[in-house]
Parts: C-alpha cells; structure tokens; sequence
C-alpha cells in the first residue's frame, strides 16, 4: 500500500490542552485506581505459603500418576498407546510378560520426562485402561534434570499422594474401574 | 471403550496401507503373436463389470481376478500359498456366467467363496453389493463374538486382519457383550505361543504344518463352537520352518516368542533385505525401530523363497546387537594396541599397506559383490601381484529340504558365488582359504587382509591364525573377536548384514540387492564405506553405481546392469549352472 492510497485515511493527534500537558488528570485517574485496589479485596495468593485453588481437578492437567488396581499393582498394561498419541515423545515404556497368572504384559520400566512433557493429556485419553492420570499437583520443581525423569515407581508413589485427595477419575467418566 | 478400538483400527489401516504389496499378476499371452492368439483359449472373466482378460493356462481363483482388477476381497483362510478349504466365508461373493453368444447374465442365487470359484472364461464375479456387504458383516460379528478384548496388548495389533475388515466390513455396533478382557495362552512349541482365544480357526498354520513343512504337528480339536488348534501332548512344533504359521496367522493367535511384546508393530519401519544366513538367500523384510532390528520376516518371491523362510534365519539377527562387538577400530604402534580415528584410517593403513610389499587378501563370503569387488580392485591397485583368494566358507551339517521343495542350505553365507566370479574377473580362479593360508606361510607376502562379517568368532582356528601371522601388517575386518582377531596388527570393525548395501548372489546364480536397514554402531564404517575412501574416490558409498561399473566389466554380473527388480535377477541359464552348485 502506497502513502497516497485513498483507502488510508490521514489523521492528526488532537492538540492538548493546558491541564493535559500537565499530566493533572491523568495523575489523578491513577491515584484513584491505587487507592482503589488498596481498599478492595486481593486477588493475589502467597505462593507457595498459600495455595491457589484450583476449579476442577478432573480436568486440570498437572503431574502424571499411575493408577494401582485393588491388589496394589500397577494397572498399566504397556500397550504403548500412550507412548504413541504422546506429542512431545516424553513416554517410554518397556513392556514384558506380567509375573501374574490373570494378566498378560506389564510395564517392566515406565518413564515419563517431566521436562519434555507438554501436559496436553493426551496420554490420558488414549489408555484404554485408565493406567495414566494428570493430577492437579502443579508445582513441579526439582534440582536436576535427572530429578525431573519420573519412572514407575515415582509415578506410583504421585498415586499414593494423590489417591485419598483425587479419586481415580475413570469411575466418575465412565471409563473402567 | 470405543475410541480406543476406533484409535487402533486407524492406526492398523495406516501401517497396512504402507505395506500393502503389489501383487500384480503379468498377463503374458501368446508371446504377443497374434497367429496364436485362436489357439490359445483366453478366459475373459468379468469383476464388478470389469472385464479382465487371462492368458492360457492362468489358473486363479476369484481373489486373484479381483485383484486384477484392483479390488481386493476380504479373506482369512485363503493363503496362495496354501490348499483351499473356504471355511472362513470371508470371501463369499456373487457369482454367475456370461452366455458368450448372447452376452446374458445367469447369476448364482447363493454367495459362494471367492477362494474356491476357478475364474474360467466368461465368469462373473460381483464384490460389492448389499447382500455381499450383510455377509462379510455377518462374518465380522460371529468372530467378534469371543474375541478377547485385548488389542492393545495383542502384538498383532496394527497389522491384524480382524481389526482391518472389521473396520472396513464390520458393522459399526457390537450386540454381543464386550467379553472376555484376556486370551487363554498355551504353548506350541520353543518359538511360537498360541493365544488359544483370539484365533479365528483359519487353519493356515495347520494346512502350513501339513503342505509346507511337512511335519503336521498342528491340529484342530474339538468340534464346532469349541475348535482350538493344538499340538498332540509330546509332540511340540519344532520343525525349521515354524516361524511361518506367526507369519500365516491372520490375527493375534499365534505369537513369535522371540518378538512377542518387544515392540508395537506401527512403530517400525519396513526394508526390503536379503537374508544371510545361507547360500539360499530368502527375500526378506528387516523391520527396525531407531537402528534396532527386532524381527525378520519373509518377503514374497516366487523365484527362490516364495512366501517362506527357516527359523535359523528368522532368529539369525541377534548378532548385530549383540554384546561384544567391536566397534573401535585399533592398531598397533610400537608394540601397543592405540584406538584410532575412522577419518585417520584410510591415509594412515594405505600408506602402510602400501609400503608393506606383496598384499595377501581374502575375501569374505560375507561381503556383498560390490564390497569384494572394491577389496580386489584395492588390492590390485596397491600390487598388481596381489594375492587373492575366497575367504572361510562356513559348512554346518547337510542341506536340508521340505516338503514343498524349500531348502535350508548347508552353506551358511550369503555370498559365495558372488565373490567367486568377481575373483576369477581379477584372478582367471578362485584360490580356497586354505591354499591361501599356506601361500602367507610361505613367507612371500608382506601384509594380509581378512575382510569378516562373521556371526561368531569360531571362522578362524589358532593353527590356521598362526600360519597367517607371518605377514608383517595383519588387518583383520570383522564383527568379533577371534584368533585372527587378536593377531591383528589393525583391527578393524565392521558391518553386519543389515547395515550392509550392495547384492548378494545365491547358490542358483540369483542376484539380488538392497539398501541397509540400520546404521552400523556409533561411528563404525561399513566395508564399503572404508574401500570407497581408501580407493580415493569423489563423494558417499553407494552400491549402485558400483554394480553398474561390474556388470559393464564381468560379463557374468551384466543382467544386473539395469536396475535389479525387489526380487532380483537371474544371472546366467539354468542349464549352464554347473551341477556342484
């Protein structure tokens, strides 16, 4: 678009007056919105003294878990279903023959990079046995890289945490139990 | 619940469509004289209103038309391979004959199996259509009805028949219950596990066991609702060829121990490959994930294994991952073993190779026939006197041939006939590694080649390595340690047959060539890769051009001038093939 196109149309900034160039009103319209949110409630929490609420933890996509089933196993099958919708490529699982009479294949080693994970739930949605979870935990921190590759048994151990405050979600979504 | 199944059939139609063969059948009639063409009876056969034109003597069946015609029908017990026995109905379709002289159509008021109905002249086969369409449905919901529900940790997943036509063919709603969650397991043998519930009772593997292999272990028992496959008590499937019925298994059923649960099929990538573990030289299929083989299996070529290959070859991959193999390439300076760099070599062992005087050079049945060729033709540019001679041809036990004429050899190379006639280009003969050895005992020559490729260390005996030994620079290529190893004054890392590029030669003289399916470990260069810098020439290794300068050189190798065909090419007549081969 060239300067002289008809369809730009030139405007000019309006001249200020005395008051304006003084910057009074607008000194004025600050100070009031100051002492404004002084007087009002907060909106801020004190992290991590105080911690923020979170809406539905059903739905929010914090720190993966890995369910146990009644007997306090594993309830992962290693499909690898996760591994294969995962976007970020952060899942890797070795599956081999379950030690158990009832079921077929278990995960040997299940690994998840917290780091490389993009929390997207993904994984969540394709297990067909409601082995993966994202929990609401949402301050993850740790002082190494090394720290932040969760295997099995960390991911079992985020269940043990999480268990009593967040009910496995399938039940209430109709997935299995 | 639903999804998931959804997810997995996508998925399986993907990996399916990416591998789906073509198997198109050349119509060849009358050798294109028109003379002939009233003598020969053409069968004209119509598909769908399609009319497809057979040339004599063609006997196929209604599967085979159709896929003439570019339509495939759904099938499970029908294998080419394998007697018909039509049990699945899965191929059931509309039928009927043409009148030729008025051109009317009588139709057959039932469906009959596509599998079992001769496309003779002036046939007609209807695929698609509403009754044909409620059949396969029908089909797809009566084998559904006890099908475990266990997919996603069935290694068939992905590559499953049941989850393709279900998902093309089946309907959309399942009335049974969802029942049962997991598959009863028995075991068939030391390598194949049967998941007695997901088997959908084709009888592949027991035609298989009985027409291919020869040694009917497997059975049916029971009757009707009950039908499992088993082995008699005391008798396990331990042919050579069991492999086969995993491959032949339509669905999860039969499962391969070896890869059972080491990888989801839709995460490895296919190369067509040659199998190297005798002189019979299967077609083959290396399926790896990330430069790791995880299984073999049989690539279709009517010329040499047609759908079949040995479970010695199956399982024959192991070596190129295994524990202890070499992967640094070392020499010896001033009496000691120092590791040097891939990039120093080939300036640094030319020079020395070069002042060393008379080179001695065996070449390894290993070696594809653009690999020896440029091992002798480095030898003879370094000496023009150069000696050179086959390398060790391992010999286990006798040949061994089934039922259907498939035949382990006993000659566990891949190569042999190949490296022989690019010797006797460079040599007017081939030189046996004995003689060779006896010939660097003599104390004529000054340094000494031993191009590998090995499975095991067990090629080379110490008496034998201490008759070599009398050559001052030793350069020993392999993937092991050995005698000749440890002797070596440069020991150099080499390539396994899947990392390998280039053509193999099989015992009856059948070229084939391929690409490499995985990258060699870290760092190391493959044979090719080292004489292509040591001869000094421009840019990468490629075998194919390498192959192209042979066939204009040997006349043996020129049927491989043009670019060989996936099953490969025959080198010279049958008849001139001399009978030792």
């Amino acid at each position: 678009m060239k300067p002289d196109d008809p369809n730009i149309a030139w405007l000019e900034a309006p001249r200020l007056g005395l008051a304006d160039r003084m910057y009074l009103p607008l000194f004025f319209e600050g100070l009031t919105t100051t002492s404004r949110h002084l007087i009002g409630p907060k909106m801020t929490v004190s992290f991590p003294e105080e911690r923020p609420a979170v809406g539905n933890p059903l739905i929010y996509r914090g720190v993966h878990r890995l369910n146990k089933d009644e007997q306090g196993r594993v309830k992962c099958v290693a499909c690898f279903l996760c591994a294969t919708a995962c976007p970020a490529h952060c899942i890797d699982i070795i599956g081999t023959e379950s030690p158990w009479p009832d079921r077929e294949k278990y995960p040997e080693s299940f690994v998840i990079d917290e780091l490389r994970c993009i929390y997207c739930g993904m994984c969540e949605e394709a297990c067909p046995v409601d082995a993966i979870e994202l929990t609401s935990l949402l301050d993850l921190t740790g002082r190494s890289r090394e720290e932040m590759i969760f295997d099995k048994e960390k991911l079992l151990s985020v269940y043990d945490q999480t268990k009593d405050a967040e009910p496995m979600k399938s039940k209430s979504l109709g997935g299995t139990v | 619940m639903a999804s998931w199944f959804v997810f997995l059939t996508q998925r399986a139609l993907r990996f399916r469509r990416g591998r789906r063969e073509d198997h198109t059948l050349v119509s060849r009639c009358c050798k294109g004289n028109a003379k002939n063409k009233k003598l020969c009876c053409m069968a004209t056969v119509l598909v769908d209103g399609k009319e497809i034109v057979l040339p004599d003597g063609q006997k196929l069946n209604g599967i085979q038309v159709a896929r003439l015609a570019g339509t495939d029908i759904p099938h499970y017990c029908w294998h080419p391979g394998l007697t018909v026995v039509a049990s699945c109905r899965m191929c059931l379709c509309e039928t009927g004959t043409r009148d030729p002289a008025t051109g009317k159509v009588t139709m057959l008021p039932k469906l009959v199996p596509a599998c079992q109905t001769p496309a003779t002249d002036n046939t007609v086969f209807v695929t698609d259509s509403e009754k044909i369409r409620n059949a396969r449905a029908m089909v797809e919901e009566d084998l559904l009805i006890d099908h475990p529900i266990d997919c996603p940790i069935c290694d068939k997943a992905g590559e499953c028949l049941l989850q393709d036509y279900h998902f093309e063919h089946g309907r959309d709603q399942r009335r049974a219950d969802i029942r049962p969650f997991t598959s009863r397991r028995r075991e068939m043998g030391d390598t194949v596990t049967l998941f007695v519930d997901r088997c959908v009772m084709c009888t592949r593997c027991v035609r298989f066991t009985r027409e291919i292999s020869g040694d009917a272990e497997l059975m049916v028992i029971n009757r009707g609702a009950h039908e499992e496959i088993d082995v008699f008590p005391g008798y396990p499937l331990d042919n050579k060829l069991s492999g086969n019925v995993v491959d032949l298994c339509p669905v999860g059923a039969l499962g391969d121990k070896d890869f059972l649960y080491q990888q989801r099929v839709w995460f490895m990538k296919k190369h067509a490959g040659v199998c190297a573990g005798c002189s019979t030289g299967c077609s083959i299929t290396i399926e790896e994930n990330q430069d790791r083989v995880y299984r073999l299996k049989p690539r279709e070529n009517p010329e040499i294994n047609q759908w079949w290959m040995c479970d010695e070859g199956r399982y024959g991959y192991h070596h190129v991952h295994a524990e202890g193999r070499q992967t640094e390439p070392r020499r010896i300076v001033a009496g000691e073993r120092v590791n040097v760099e891939w990039s120093a070599i080939p300036r640094e062992l030319n020079k020395q190779l070069r002042e060393a005087g008379r080179i001695a050079v065996a070449i390894s049945p290993h070696l594809t026939v653009e690999e020896a060729y440029l091992l002798a033709a480095y030898a003879r540019s370094i000496d023009a006197d150069a000696l050179l001679a086959l390398g060790p041809v391992p010999v286990i036990g006798e040949d061994e041939k089934f039922k259907n004429g498939f035949t382990i050899h006993a000659e566990k190379c891949p190569n042999r006939r190949g490296v022989e006639e690019v010797l006797k280009h460079f040599t007017g003969g081939v030189m046996s590694f004995g003689d060779f050895a006896n010939e660097v005992a003599s104390g004529q020559v000054g340094s000494m080649w031993l191009s590998g490729g090995n499975k095991k260390s067990d090629w080379i005996d110490a008496a034998t390595t201490e008759k070599l030994t009398a050559a001052k620079v030793i350069v020993v290529q392999d993937l092991f340690t050995s005698p000749a190893w440890e002797a070596a004054t440069w020991q150099l890392p080499g390539a396994a047959f899947a990392e390998r590029e280039g053509s193999y030669v099989n015992h009856a003289n059948h070229v084939q060539s391929f690409t490499w399916a995985v990258r060699p470990p870290v760092g190391v260069w493959t044979e090719g890769q080292l004489l292509w810098r040591l001869l000094n020439r421009p840019g990468l290794y490629k075998a194919r051009p390498v192959m192209q300068e042979i066939a204009t050189t040997i006349d043996y190798f020129a049927a491989a001038a043009e670019e060989v065909p996936p099953t490969g090419v025959k080198l010279i007549a049958k008849k001139q093939i001399p009978a030792s081969v």
